[in-house]
């Protein structure tokens, strides 16, 4: 392997086209998800465990802060579920050409920002 | 095993387990963001009936072996101190090893109660 590639990293100069975008998404949401795995484990066993771990884990549940980590949790579910749908379709050949490509991550992207939208709605009702 | 084979292998696995992570995640966030159990009894009892427990049984090794894979390939693209991201991957495999099988041993439990 090369010592000394060339690495172009000028943050505000480099333009990511849109499949760019979706895919650092894809990456961040995934990190997201990993660091609620331990928080999730234990409010499963908990709230599983006795009536007032019940108690516990739904009082914890309520919590304003944990509620936005919640809706921001329902944000990463949703774009790391279609941007991965939208992988393996291309893994299958289907919608690679660029045109079919550029709209199935844009689609991706605004319907997780717009399901999120809604379960704020609904958090808010 | 030769690198190229162990990424190929990784990436295989990736897919595969990223179908039922989807279909059955899908399942839960919209059984708890639909449905939610109002009471520990309730909750119980949906966790204790058999496709549900074998579902979140199957599910705590799948996810987080396809959570492994993404986690692991993020490490080495970004940690490149090789003791730093050796350290980040053991504490990552002990994190996900304890929070599997604490969630696990809480299904048993229930099962075994019932």
């Amino acid at each position: 392997m090369t010592k000394h590639r060339p690495v172009f990293l000028e943050l505000r100069r480099i333009h990511l086209p849109v499949g760019g975008v979706v895919s650092i998404l894809h990456r961040v949401s995934g990190v997201l998800m990993v660091l609620a795995v331990p928080v999730f484990a234990w409010l499963f066993a908990l709230a599983l465990g006795s009536t007032a771990g019940f108690e516990t884990a739904s009082a914890f549940l309520a919590h304003p802060l944990v509620r936005l980590t919640l809706l921001l949790l329902v944000w990463a579910l949703l774009h790391h579920l279609l941007a991965g749908v939208r992988y393996l379709l291309i893994d299958l050949g289907l919608g690679v050409d660029r045109p079919s490509a550029r709209r199935s991550a844009w689609t991706a992207l605004a319907a997780a920002l717009a399901v999120t939208l809604m379960v704020a709605g609904g958090m808010l009702l | 095993m030769s690198r190229r084979a162990s990424g190929l292998k990784a990436w295989f696995l990736q897919r595969v387990t990223a179908v039922y992570v989807g279909l059955f995640g899908l399942y839960l966030a919209s059984h708890f963001a639909l449905a939610p159990p109002a009471s520990h009894a309730e909750l119980v009892r949906w966790v204790a009936s058999p496709w549900v427990a074998l579902g979140l049984l199957l599910f705590i090794p799948i996810l987080l072996a396809h959570a492994w894979v993404g986690i692991r390939d993020v490490l080495m693209d970004y940690v490149k101190p090789i003791a730093l991201r050796a350290a980040a991957m053991t504490l990552v495999g002990f994190v996900f090893l304890a929070s599997g099988l604490w969630a696990a041993q809480a299904i048993i439990a229930v099962r075994a109660f019932q």
